[in-house]
């Protein structure tokens, strides 16, 4: 903690960040100097990465043998709609849980009533549908006995202290998703437990997997909780005199929300979407199992190179560089406005 | 009513299928491998879709494990997103018997493909899917490595004579390994080669009664043997070492000999590719004098899923793929020595073929191996390098694992073993084969 | 603060996010509930019948459970350990001024925007292949015969290399903000005190750390217990898989989708045992 800093203190200070800097960044670097290189070159390269020729054949050979262009598209849909789908839900919430908080829970049943009530309605559900034979014939059956057990737990939720709901919602991203691979495998595909012919309508010709339909909203809900709470803690730092103050000249709601807080809330709502962008972008757990080439996005597309045949290295870095460089640039114009969000409002 | 919920739900399900509907022509999606002759075909197709107007080709090209896995979990859940799909001779028999395949008819002279590959491609005598390009394995192997130890590789080697060579022509100071040997984990990786060792060693996974053979002296045998080779002429870092791997090994000049699939020839005697391209000789897998040699059977084949709406199209198309005139167009453009291996006798009769320098040996390594009797002593299943049972991927892959783990030294060749042998009784038990 | 109005408004506005977010937790859940008590394998899909508890069994008593249960743990924890040990250091680094601080900044959170199989793959071959990996270059030009085989003989070890190297910026940048934020009077009147470095960053720093500290252990664990692709790419699964690994792999390699599941609920089981305890300690510095 060096408050007054000699020259000699700071020309130290300046080698040791830049070399630290430099080797952290290195193997990104590296990457992108193995893509110019020739396949064979690139095995060599520790060697002499100064002496041999450059060239940019590789990132032909990759759109050529892997179709770059597709997945950057399919990667820019499933990102940016996710991003959209997501303010949608997020904005609403953030803004109702910081500008009209509960400080406390807003009945007074207990924690066992709520219990019995989850629990009984979601076990009656279980139980008429066991006796339906478990896969119910009929679709709305179905759903609305899936509500049953949806609606208790997000009306308990709801009436929970704002503090609470929102490490509720947090803790649903910490669901490990091998627990769901199969089951929402299985909800996705075609003849699967939606999409199939259930007599009075067919629906087997419709499928979720490896389509953005499906992506987009997977995608959105991974991170919802993340970005619900990132545009709290935004929306939470507003200058509430100012909403107050055009209360007070009579402004209506909508007044409220179009001229004033819009305005204020835009930097928050940008950088959150940055977040949720840079998430998706990088998205891979999903991506590897449900996707294989109509929606499947950047992640997968290198996951592809982990053993093509023979020599792949200079291949497999100009692929990397051209899925990395344009979240990279993205990343590094927004990383001021990105990092206050990030502190999830830890640091004031 | 029903066409209200039906666009609501379609709205919020808009299937690839939708698009398909409205176009006149049939789309036919394929699944397949990423590997070179596979990639290879996608670059003919307007040959296929010049003849066939109406049929338009979607590739979905996978990573191998990739592919199986994704494959296997459509065609068990009656999913559909594939038409065709790339399968191999392990899947084949399973859902050729399970009625998930449609027996394949209108092919170009069926009874021209070797009888090993469609004998394990077929089911009661129907084939059900065709043989795009079929592989045994051997040993490639560098004449100039040889020469310089001063030996000569015999056309019908045994074990000790390839332990032997590999050890004289190790020469680390100057990058060079004697042997390069598959240990990446995986039941077509690692166990496709230590399974076709094990049965040249007089080995087998299951006795008659399905159980597991791990703690019998042959596997034993086996295990320490490739170790053993491993550790005093194999490459550093070997049990991350699967195909493509060794392949870039052998083809940068790092290995004096590769036992693995014949496929693989073709790509060590390409000089765009391959610096070692005029030094490379064949030569047949290894044996112990048991009467076994240590080589697999695999073939890479094209199949279409029962219920699918387009068989006639796929049929056409597949056909077209494994045809005599496919090979011809091949050889004409790229070259005899690309054409897809090991699939039609007629190739290896053709005096042309004869004077690619792996085709003799490739048709002699094929015809050793056999998927019936592959085992000295008998065994119940079928399939030279895997048995054919659902539950043998899962079981394949994990043992692969311990070897895997026990060629990086985290494991002995007794505790490999001792884990193999309880995972595998504990997965049969499971299963419902062992009582 | 809020009207009537507003304050019955928004309590509606925050019911879609909760019933989306209850439907997406619960409903994959009670399915994956379901085929735990099933015998129901991909490849013989005809043969499903209850099997009780004996998915269960079958999980718990595979040796690869007790191994990646504990790689997982020592995967997270080490992660995080690395991370905020780090992250602290280069915070206080990055805290003085320098030349080109703006340039460095951008460098060393660089890592934390690269997609997970993108560096799993650079790593695996660029930078830890055995022989043709840069520090096997590096080992060799020290006159080393035989380069570490970082994936063959130390998965796990590489693993967390690439995990830590991919999370250190987000510890950093964080740590660094909430050390930013130490106003200037506090700074200055250590520095009048005299305080020694040492002891200024010992009782004045770190505790201001600590909330900080906290939301990166809080968000580090959410993303880092379900690591997939470091795993998956790199195939280490057999070696160094995490719970999330298994349930894959039983899924894909083995096809058992009962037993797939039960490894799921297990997974759920044990991250709802971590997210009671850390969900606490959070709420507890949220209000703060």
């Amino acid at each position: 903690m060096a408050l007054k800093q000699t020259t000699g203190q700071k020309i130290t200070i300046t080698i040791v960040a830049w070399v630290i800097g430099l080797l952290l960044f290195f193997p990104i670097l590296w990457t992108a100097i193995a893509a110019f290189k020739t396949e064979s070159d690139a095995y060599t390269l520790p060697q002499n990465f100064l002496t041999t020729p450059w060239t940019l054949e590789n990132f032909g050979i990759v759109q050529e043998r892997s179709d770059y262009v597709l997945y950057i598209r399919n990667t820019v849909i499933i990102a940016g709609l996710s991003t959209l789908l997501g303010l949608v839900f997020a904005v609403p919430a953030a803004w109702s849980m910081a500008f009209a908080p509960q400080s406390k829970p807003t009945n007074n049943w207990s924690g066992y009533t709520w219990l019995a009530i989850i629990f009984g309605s979601g076990g009656l559900a279980a139980l008429i549908l066991y006796f339906m034979g478990w896969h119910p014939t009929n679709f709305l059956v179905g759903i609305i006995l899936l509500l049953m057990f949806v609606v208790p737990v997000s009306a308990w939720v709801w009436t929970r202290a704002t503090k609470d709901t929102l490490l509720w919602m947090l803790s649903t991203k910490m669901m490990p998703p091998a627990g769901a691979l199969i089951s929402i495998y299985l909800l996705f595909n075609r003849n699967g437990l939606v999409y199939k012919d259930w007599g009075w309508i067919d629906l087997s010709d419709y499928n979720l997997v490896d389509s953005f339909w499906g992506m987009v909203p997977l995608v959105m809900l991974l991170n919802l909780p993340i970005i619900i709470w990132m545009l709290y803690t935004y929306f939470k730092e507003l200058p509430v005199e100012i909403l107050e103050a055009a209360r007070m000249d009579g402004a209506s709601l909508w007044n409220e929300l179009t001229q004033v807080l819009t305005p204020m809330a835009m930097p928050g709502i940008a950088s959150t979407c940055l977040l949720n962008l840079i998430l998706a972008w990088n998205e891979a757990f999903w991506s590897l199992n449900l996707t294989n080439k109509f929606a499947a996005p950047l992640s997968f597309f290198i996951s592809e190179y982990s053993s093509p045949e023979g020599q792949f290295w200079a291949k497999l870095s100009a692929a990397s560089i051209m899925a990395i460089v344009p979240i990279l640039i993205v990343g590094w114009f927004s990383q001021k406005q990105l990092v206050r969000g990030l502190t999830f409002g830890a640091v004031k | 009513m029903k066409s209200v919920v039906k666009g609501v739900l379609g709205a919020f399900a808009l299937a690839s299928l939708a698009t398909t509907a409205l176009a006149a022509e049939t789309t036919l999606t394929i699944a397949t491998v990423n590997n070179g002759d596979m990639i290879r075909m996608q670059k003919y197709t307007d040959d296929f879709t010049k003849a066939n107007p109406g049929i338009k080709l979607n590739w979905v090209t996978l990573e191998e494990n990739d592919l199986r896995q994704k494959v296997t979990k459509d065609i068990s859940t009656k999913g559909g997103q594939y038409d065709v799909l790339t399968i191999g001779m392990y899947e084949t028999p399973i859902w050729g018997k399970k009625g998930w395949l449609v027996p394949l008819k209108g092919l170009d002279d069926p009874k021209d493909i070797l009888p090993a590959v469609a004998g394990g491609l077929s089911v009661d005598g129907k084939l059900f899917a065709a043989p795009f390009y079929g592989e045994s394995s051997f040993v490639m192997y560098r004449k100039d490595l040889m020469a310089k130890a001063g030996l000569k590789m015999s056309d019908a080697p045994t074990w000790d004579e390839i332990i032997a060579a590999a050890g004289k022509m190790t020469d680390r100071a100057n990058g060079v390994n004697g042997i390069c040997l598959r240990g990446k984990a995986g039941w077509g990786e690692n166990m496709a080669f230590i399974g076709s060792m094990a049965n040249s060693f007089g080995a087998r996974w299951f006795d008659e009664k399905w159980h597991p053979q791990f703690d019998t002296q042959e596997w034993k045998d086996t295990l320490n043997t490739y170790l053993k080779v491993m550790k005093d002429s194999g490459p550093a870092g070997a049990s991350g070492n699967g195909f493509s791997e060794n392949l870039a090994l052998f083809q940068t000049g790092k290995c004096g000999m590769w036992a693995d699939a014949t496929a693989a020839a073709s790509f060590t005697i390409d000089p765009k590719a391959s610096k070692v391209a005029d030094q490379v000789g064949f030569t047949i897998a290894p044996d112990k004098g048991l009467g076994k040699r240590a080589n697999w059977l695999w073939a890479w084949a094209l199949a279409v899923p029962a219920g699918s709406k387009k068989v006639d199209a796929a049929e056409k198309f597949i056909s077209w793929a494994t045809s005599k005139h496919y090979g011809e167009m091949i050889a004409a453009k790229e070259g005899w020595a690309n054409v897809p291996p090991g699939t039609r006798t007629s190739l290896y009769a053709n005096p042309e073929y004869a004077k690619v320098p792996f085709a003799a040996m490739t048709l002699a390594s094929m015809q050793a191996a056999d998927p019936l009797h592959p085992t000295v002593k008998p065994v119940p299943y079928v399939g030279v390098q895997f048995a054919s049972i659902p539950e043998f991927a899962g079981i394949g892959t994990k043992v692969g694992e311990m070897f895997s783990a026990a060629l990086a030294g985290q494991m002995t060749a007794d505790e490999a073993l001792k884990a193999a042998q309880d995972y595998t009784t504990a997965e049969m038990t499971k299963a419902g084969y062992i009582k | 603060m809020a009207t009537n109005q507003s304050r019955a408004i928004g309590k509606w506005a925050l019911a879609p996010s909760l019933i989306v977010l209850s439907a997406w937790a619960f409903v994959p859940l009670a399915l994956t509930i379901y085929f735990a008590f099933l015998r129901y394998n991909l490849q013989d899909p005809d043969n499903t019948s209850w099997f009780g508890l004996s998915n269960f069994y079958y999980f718990l008593s595979d040796p690869y459970f007790t191994k990646d249960f504990i790689n997982t743990i020592l995967l997270v924890g080490s992660t995080i350990i690395f991370t905020i040990a780090g992250g602290v250091g280069l915070a206080v680094l990055l805290d003085q001024p320098f030349w080109g601080r703006g340039i460095v900044r951008l460098l060393m959170i660089s890592p934390f925007f690269i997609m997970p199989t993108v560096s799993s793959l650079v790593w695996k071959n660029l930078i830890m292949h055995p022989v043709f990996g840069l520090f096997a270059g590096i080992q060799r030009f020290f006159g080393s015969t035989e380069p570490i085989d970082w994936f063959g003989h130390y998965p796990l070890i590489s693993v967390i290399i690439i995990v830590t190297w991919q999370w250190l910026p987000y510890a950093t940048l964080i740590l660094l903000t909430a050390m930013q934020s130490l106003d200037g009077e506090q700074k200055d009147a250590a520095a009048m005190d005299g305080a020694p470095p040492l002891s200024y960053f010992r009782y004045i720093v770190l505790p201001h750390l600590s909330r900080p500290i906290t939301v990166v252990i809080l968000i580090e664990t959410i993303f880092l217990l379900n690591i997939f692709a470091e795993i998956k790419v790199t195939s280490v699964g057999g070696f160094a898989g995490n719970l999330t690994y298994l349930v894959f792999s039983q899924l894909n390699d083995a096809n058992d989708v009962g037993a797939a599941a039960a490894g799921g609920i297990i997974a759920v089981i044990l991250a709802n045992i971590v997210s009671y305890f850390l969900v606490r300690i959070v709420g507890k510095n949220l209000e703060g």
